[in-house]
Formats: structure tokens, C-alpha cells, sequence
């Protein structure tokens, strides 16, 4: 009846992510990485550090200083039968290449009738908390859900860190993948066979009983540490990450509300129009009759991302935030 | 796709806190008897199964029951059937 | 004449491209068509001989109208051939846009108007009539007026639960934020409230008010006080009398391991689903165990509502109803009994559940004990005990087997039965269980 305990390994979100890189570009020749600084430099978070070494210049590819030319140059490959995987380096510049990602990338499916499929993966760091000022900060995760044509997801474990990029480049369609800057050095346990997972699902990080606690990327840490202090006070938090930003899983979400009969919505993005409001908008529109307390949201302050260090902290959401905010919520 | 241990073993302790909210799987015995221990009539076992089944994606028939005594037998069923 | 445009309502033939005789292929031009626009080479959609020209260059026609006739190419210039004239293949548009944006305007619909025009083309004469009809009123629905709003403000769920546990709204003192009634707000003022016993008058002066506070799930404390009081009333005035029985379950076990082989998890069913609904039949031919103790007489209840007893963690036990359980087919019983329990354990019982039954069956054997030997809840007349189901010897045909079987023990009121009679009872449930599959 026993089985013997499948071994794991110590390790970091961007050796997670490292690993799924190489993984793919073993497994299946048309990946190769292209962006800025992924080949010699290893990638300007690290990620991709030693895959130049390993599988060399033509699946390991700088690009030049241009996000625009380099994602159209990746779309274009990806039609060509490729399975590029484009970095942009942070969200931050992919506003140079917005119109390649919504016009084509997103769009070309539709205008051709069916005939030009776009199996593209973008992945981009995202979000604050770095001291990186008001250009470096955006968390754009939302905006980018706002657009018919794409899928986008949010990796916020180390076990997802390794096993969504597979499933994403298997996908026909292009999948934005945001890594949250302050993930990379997440440390932990991964099974050592740890593979691919589904890019559609909400998963419960922490059941509770008494609200439900909706967060995604690099929130959820935050939204985890404030349960830990709500449960030392009886309050029993339900903890979901959303994991898929486009499409939201809502079934998953409204199981979760409907029983729990509140709930709370946790994202970095700026309040107005945020994927929060989405969130909130659904619970609304299908747990109505459920729902013991408005839905609230705890987001980024709607400023300019600051520079300084305790501004910084002051305008993004943290455990204190959403644990006052909860308490509003109880009562 | 195929489900490991962990992530089996943490499905196993998510349906029995559904069904029994405060119960403490992490200190269970390795060998207890789930359904004695947490006192799981036949609706809240029919319960548990069926959070598996809906977490897992994989098929569990009653013949399985048998199986599924002890934490570590629901989650060998649930990587078993997964591959 | 095709449209060449969204708007072209007609177009002038500037000059023909081919000759009469000529072959022409899908695709090949044939004419220049002046639209107002511009000029525009009109190609052949067909293949054929070009066989007479229609219309004369210099000519404005309606998008439409034959320009040409076309033979198949195989009959030569047969006259026989039909001409084949290429077909405009955008539809034409109801009424000029013009026309249509007019109509919008004065809100008529333009499919309903009649048109006077040639060929019955509606024209703006048409639609200026139309609209000077009295119309049927169709003015969008304005949505039903909310009664006018309460100082009190409600959460949606605490309304819905106050409708299920019929706890009256302006009695809740809310304590939600700005004094808002929430669900537990709503949950407080239903264990609060007295309850009145089963509908029959005569019963209520004698409830206890002890039995009142049955519904949701109370605090440990008044929950295990109330159980208290009930079941001291029952061993105080009820003389009980008990019989029991042992029946032989392999029909049942069977009949349930094939039919939930075929089943999906969540429409399997367990054991006491078939022995609720065995009960509930038998319960209807022996209707002088399924009804109540008033004053000094028995009466008979108005159908079999099964009370199903729960234990809710905690330690409390209720013993909601599940209404008309001999009607509901074996799927039925078993999603009536989960969402019962679940809703028990959640304190979320309706009162007409807590009031009605009329039967109670104790224990569905899971975890229990053998035996199970009852007190009756007043003012019922009888309980079903149900003990584990064990694997016991059995003798069959003269030989001795291993059978699944159950213990069933009848306490009944000897005020409204005698032993007898419940051993009828239980004869009849035990062929009731010997035949799952008509259950």
C-alpha cells in the first residue's frame, strides 16, 4: 500500500523556469529563446544563464535593442511553424511592442479567417518592489488579459514555474507567461519529476472556511503571509490563485465564494479597470445571492510607481492591507 | 497529466478538510484509517471521493474503496490512475 | 448589375468589355459600371457565351438588373440553352440607407411598414405614414419598482438565508458595517426565536419550549440542552416498546455495487439511500406508525415526510425531514439526503424540515454500533433503529453462508401500536429490501 516517496530537490523559481526553457528547447527543435541579453549575458534576471553554452547560437538567439522588431521578427517565426519563445525583457518595454502583440500576434488568427495560427510564448518579468521607479514598476498583467486572442498566465510556484511553459507552447494560440520579479529567488522543494501543468485552472493554495482571499503572481505571497496572521485570529482565509489570467477559471473562483460567502481581491495593477475589477465584476454577476459583504479589492496605490524605498512599499498591496481589508469584510 | 505524490498527497488532505474542516491530516499516522479517524460516514466518504475525483480528473470506481483506508492508499490511487 | 458598394442603389453601364459571341471565364471583365463613386470593372461569375447584351451602355439600372445572358459554353449559341444570368450576390438591403436611418429616427420598423413604391419598395412616404399610426406602445420595459428601501440594509445572502429559516427581516438587529444585517446576524435571530411544533393546535400547548429551539445548529451548549429536554420528555411520557429484526442485505449490496458501477461519483448511492426509501414504503402500508401523539389520540401524518437524524459536528443530532420521501425515486432519496446533511451540518435547515417529519430513522450504520435501539422524538410514534451492516453466517437453502445484513429495531409508542404492529412493519421493509431494483 505504501509507495515510496517521489525524491525532491532544493530549488529556486528561476532554476524552475531555467529547467523548463531547457526541457523545451531538448525536447522539441522548433523552440528556441530569443530577446535581449538571453544568450551571452544569460539573461538580464538569470533565467537563462548556460543555455547558450548548451545548445548554442541558433536556439539561443540575442536580440537587438528593439522589442517591436524582435517580437514581430518571433510572430513571424511562429507562423513560419517555429515555437519561439520571445523575452521581453520586462513588461515595462513590451509597451514598445504592443501593437505587434495585439495587432498581429493576437489578432492575425482572426483576420486571416483561420488560415495564420500564432504559436507564440512571450514571457516577461513584471511588477514592483525593486526600487526601479516609476518606467520600471508597471504591472501590466492585467491589461494584457483585457485582449481577446491570447492567453495569459501567471506562474507563482515553483512548481508552476516549471511545468507551464510546456503546456503553454503546445498551445496554437500565443500565451503571455509573467514571471513577478520578486519570485526568482523563491526557494523551496520541487519533486524531482515535477512536469508539465495545465494552464486553465485556479488552484486553492489555503482552504478556509470563512472568505475567500483571490490573488495571482507576485501577490500571493503577500495574500498567504496576511491568512497566516488572520488564522492566528479565528479567521479562517481561503486562499485561491488564479494561476490563468485570460481565461479566468471562474468555476473554480465562484465554487470558492459560494462557499465562503465573501471574498477579497488581491492585485498589484492600479484599481481602476484592474483585473481585480473583473474578478469583482464576475463574483457580482454569478454569486450575487451568495454574497454576506461587498467584494473588495486591495490594489496598488494609483500613482506613479515611487523610487524610494518606503514609498515603494507604502503604494503596492501588502499583508497589512489585506488583512484590514478582510477585517472590514468579517466585521 | 500525470499527478506526483505531492501534489496527490495534498488533493487527499484538501478533500478531507472540505469534508471536515479542522482536521489535521499532516499528523496523521501513516497508517490510519482515514474514515475511522475522521469519522467519515458513508455521505461524507462519498463526499471526499468525489473532491478527488473533481481535483484529480482521475477515475475512482467503489470496488476502489478498499484502496482508499489511509492517506497514502488514496494518494498511490490518484498517481497510479494519473499516468 | 452587382453592388459595388454598401450604398449603391444603382449603377450606370459605361461600356461593354466583350462581344456577343464571346467566351468568357469566371473572372474575365465584362463591362464598366459607372457607381457614382467611380468607375468599376464588373467581372463574369460564370463561364459561358456571352449571348445578348440587356442593357445599352449610357443606361443607369437598379443593383440587380440583368445585364447580360450568358450560355453554358458547351451549347454553343443554342437558343434552347437558358440564358444563365449572373446572380448579384449581395443581398439587396431593405430600403435605402437613407430610408433606413429615416425610419430609425421616427422608430419604425420597416419590415412591418407596406410599401407603395415600385416593385413594393417602401418609400419615405410609406414610413412617415407608418409612423403617424398610434402605435402599439413599445416602449422598453421599465424595470418593477423596488419597494421603497428599508433603513435596514441586507446582505444577499442573509436574505436568502432568512427566507429559508423564515426569519422575519425587521426583527434582525444587524451588525455589519453601517449596521448591515448579515447571515449571522440572521443565524442568531432564527435559534432566538421560540419555534412552534408540528401544525396540528392541540400539540402546541404541549410543546415544551425546550423542543422550540431544534433548528439550525446552536452553540454546543443549548444544542446538547435541547436534545436534553426532548429526550427526557420521550422516556417520560412515551411507553416504548421495541422489535427487531435482522434482514439479510446481499440483495441490496448487490443491486448497489452494479448500479453504481454504471454511475458517476456524484450520483452513487449508499445504502441508506435504499433503506430510507424501503422504510418510507413500508411506512405507507403501516400508516399507524407514521403520524403523531396528540393529547389522548394518534394522528395519522398527511404523508410519509422520513426524518433522517444527522449528527452535525459538534455533537449536536437533528432529525430533518425529507418531504414525501416514499415518492422520490432511489436518485432522488440519495441527493435529498446529501444536501440535508449538508445543510444540517451547515445550520442551514428550513423550518417546515425541522417540523415535519412524521418517521424518524436513526443512525444510517456507518460508523455505529450493531444495534440501535431508539428514543422516540416526540410527538413521532416510532423510530427506526439501523445498526452497521455485518457480515454475518447465514443460513440459505439449508447450508450456511456469509451475508451482509443489518440490524433494524423498531421503538414504537404502545400508546398508538402494539408490538404486532411493528413487526408487520418490519416484515414489510424487509421485502421492500429484497427487491432494490423496484425501489
Amino acid at each position: 500500500m505504501t509507495t515510496a516517496t517521489v525524491g525532491t530537490v532544493e530549488t529556486t523559481y528561476r532554476e524552475a523556469m531555467r529547467e523548463a526553457i531547457r526541457e523545451a528547447l531538448r525536447e522539441d527543435d522548433r523552440v528556441f529563446l530569443m530577446g535581449e541579453d538571453v544568450g551571452m549575458y544569460g539573461g538580464c534576471f538569470a533565467v537563462s544563464l548556460g543555455l547558450l553554452e548548451e545548445f548554442g547560437p541558433e536556439r539561443v538567439r540575442d536580440t537587438p535593442l528593439s522589442e517591436s522588431g524582435f517580437v514581430g521578427a518571433g510572430i513571424g517565426a511562429a507562423i513560419a511553424g517555429m515555437r519561439p519563445i520571445v523575452e521581453i525583457m520586462t513588461v515595462n518595454f513590451s509597451l514598445l511592442a504592443l501593437d505587434q502583440i495585439l495587432n498581429n500576434a493576437a489578432t492575425l488568427l482572426h483576420m486571416s479567417g483561420g488560415q495564420v495560427s500564432v504559436p507564440l510564448v512571450i514571457r516577461m518579468t513584471t511588477g514592483a518592489g525593486r526600487q526601479l521607479a516609476a518606467q520600471h514598476s508597471h504591472s501590466f498583467e492585467g491589461w494584457y488579459a483585457h485582449i481577446p486572442g491570447i492567453k495569459v498566465i501567471a506562474p507563482a510556484t515553483l512548481e508552476d514555474a516549471r511545468g507551464m511553459l510546456w503546456t503553454a507552447l503546445q498551445d496554437p494560440d500565443p500565451v503571455l507567461l509573467f514571471e513577478h520579479g520578486s519570485l526568482y529567488n523563491m526557494s523551496g522543494p520541487l519533486a524531482e519529476d515535477a512536469g508539465h501543468v495545465d494552464i486553465q485552472r485556479a488552484v486553492v493554495r489555503r482552504p478556509g472556511r470563512d472568505l475567500t482571499l483571490v490573488s495571482y503572481g507576485g501577490s500571493l505571497s503577500k495574500t498567504l503571509d496576511a491568512a497566516e496572521t488572520l488564522a492566528a485570529d479565528g479567521v479562517e482565509a481561503e486562499v485561491l490563485d488564479l494561476r490563468s489570467l485570460r481565461p479566468l477559471d471562474d468555476e473554480t473562483i465562484m465554487e470558492s465564494v459560494r462557499r465562503t460567502h465573501r471574498a477579497v481581491v488581491i492585485d498589484e495593477g492600479w484599481r481602476s479597470g484592474s483585473l481585480s475589477a473583473e474578478v469583482s465584476a464576475r463574483i457580482t454577476e454569478q454569486c450575487f445571492f451568495d454574497l454576506d459583504s461587498p467584494v473588495e479589492r486591495v490594489c496598488s496605490a494609483e500613482v506613479p510607481m515611487p523610487y524610494a524605498k518606503h514609498l515603494e512599499e507604502a503604494a503596492l498591496p501588502q499583508p497589512e492591507a489585506v488583512v484590514a481589508a478582510v477585517r472590514r469584510v468579517v466585521g | 497529466m500525470s499527478i506526483t505524490d505531492d501534489e496527490a498527497r495534498a488533493m487527499v488532505a484538501r478533500a478531507v478538510r472540505r469534508i471536515v474542516p479542522d482536521a489535521e491530516v499532516e499528523t496523521l499516522a501513516p497508517g490510519a484509517d482515514l474514515r475511522r479517524t475522521f469519522e467519515l460516514d458513508s455521505l461524507d466518504f462519498l463526499g471526499f471521493v468525489e473532491l478527488l475525483v473533481s481535483d484529480s480528473g482521475v477515475r475512482i470506481d467503489e470496488d476502489d474503496y478498499p484502496e482508499l483506508t489511509t492517506t497514502a492508499g488514496c494518494a498511490d490511487l490518484l498517481v497510479r490512475r494519473s499516468a | 448589375m452587382p453592388s459595388l458598394g454598401a450604398d449603391m442603389e444603382s449603377g450606370t453601364l459605361v461600356e461593354w468589355l466583350v462581344h456577343e459571341g464571346d467566351t468568357v471565364h469566371r473572372g474575365d471583365p465584362m463591362a464598366v459600371v459607372d457607381t457614382d463613386k467611380s468607375a468599376i470593372e464588373v467581372e463574369s461569375f460564370d463561364e459561358g457565351v456571352v449571348e445578348s447584351f440587356l442593357v445599352e451602355p449610357g443606361t443607369r439600372v437598379a443593383v440587380g438588373t440583368p445585364l447580360a445572358s450568358l450560355a453554358p459554353a458547351e451549347a454553343g449559341l443554342s437558343t434552347a440553352a437558358k440564358a444563365r444570368v449572373p446572380k448579384p450576390r449581395v443581398p439587396v438591403p431593405l430600403g435605402a440607407p437613407p430610408l433606413r436611418h429615416h425610419a430609425a429616427e421616427l422608430g419604425v420598423d420597416l419590415t412591418r411598414v407596406s410599401g407603395t413604391g415600385p416593385h413594393g419598395e417602401v418609400t419615405r412616404a410609406d414610413v412617415d405614414r407608418a409612423a403617424a399610426e398610434p402605435r402599439a406602445a413599445a416602449r422598453p420595459e421599465t424595470a418593477p419598482v423596488r419597494p421603497a428601501a428599508r433603513g435596514t440594509q441586507v446582505s444577499p445572502y442573509a436574505r436568502r438565508l432568512a427566507e429559508d429559516l423564515g426569519v422575519d427581516l425587521a426583527r434582525v438587529n444587524g451588525t455589519g458595517r453601517d449596521g448591515v444585517v448579515r447571515a449571522e446576524d440572521v443565524r442568531r435571530a432564527a435559534e432566538a426565536a421560540a419555534r412552534p411544533g408540528p401544525a396540528q393546535a392541540e400539540a402546541r400547548e404541549e410543546a415544551p419550549a425546550a423542543e422550540a429551539a431544534e433548528v439550525p445548529a446552536s452553540p454546543e451548549r443549548s444544542a446538547r440542552a435541547t436534545i436534553a429536554a426532548l429526550m427526557s420528555r420521550a422516556k417520560r411520557e412515551i411507553p416504548h416498546y421495541y422489535v427487531a429484526t435482522t434482514v439479510d442485505l446481499s440483495a441490496a449490496t448487490e443491486w448497489l455495487r452494479r448500479t453504481n458501477r454504471e454511475r458517476t461519483v456524484g450520483e452513487r448511492l449508499v445504502p441508506a439511500a435504499v433503506l430510507l426509501k424501503a422504510t418510507a414504503l413500508a411506512a405507507r402500508q403501516h400508516p399507524e406508525l407514521n403520524g403523531f401523539w396528540v393529547g389522548d389520540g394518534f394522528v395519522p401524518g398527511e404523508d410519509v415526510h422520513l426524518g433522517v437524524a444527522v449528527s452535525v459536528r459538534g455533537g449536536a443530532l437533528v432529525a430533518p425531514a425529507i418531504h414525501h420521501t416514499a415518492d422520490l425515486d432511489l436518485g432522488e432519496v440519495m441527493a435529498a439526503l446529501r444536501d440535508l446533511v449538508e445543510r444540517a451540518r451547515a445550520g442551514r435547515l428550513r423550518r417546515a424540515e425541522m417540523a415535519d417529519p412524521t418517521l424518524t430513522v436513526t443512525d444510517l450504520g456507518d460508523q455505529g454500533v450493531e444495534e440501535v435501539i431508539g428514543v422516540i422524538y416526540p410527538p413521532q410514534v416510532a423510530l427506526l433503529g439501523v445498526g452497521r451492516i455485518v457480515e454475518r453466517p447465514w443460513a440459505v437453502d439449508d447450508m450456511l453462508g456469509v451475508r451482509p445484513t443489518v440490524r433494524l429495531t423498531l421503538s414504537g409508542d404502545h400508546r398508538a401500536t402494539d408490538g404486532a404492529t411493528g413487526a408487520r412493519f418490519l416484515n414489510t421493509l424487509e421485502s421492500f429490501l429484497q427487491h432494490p431494483e423496484e425501489l
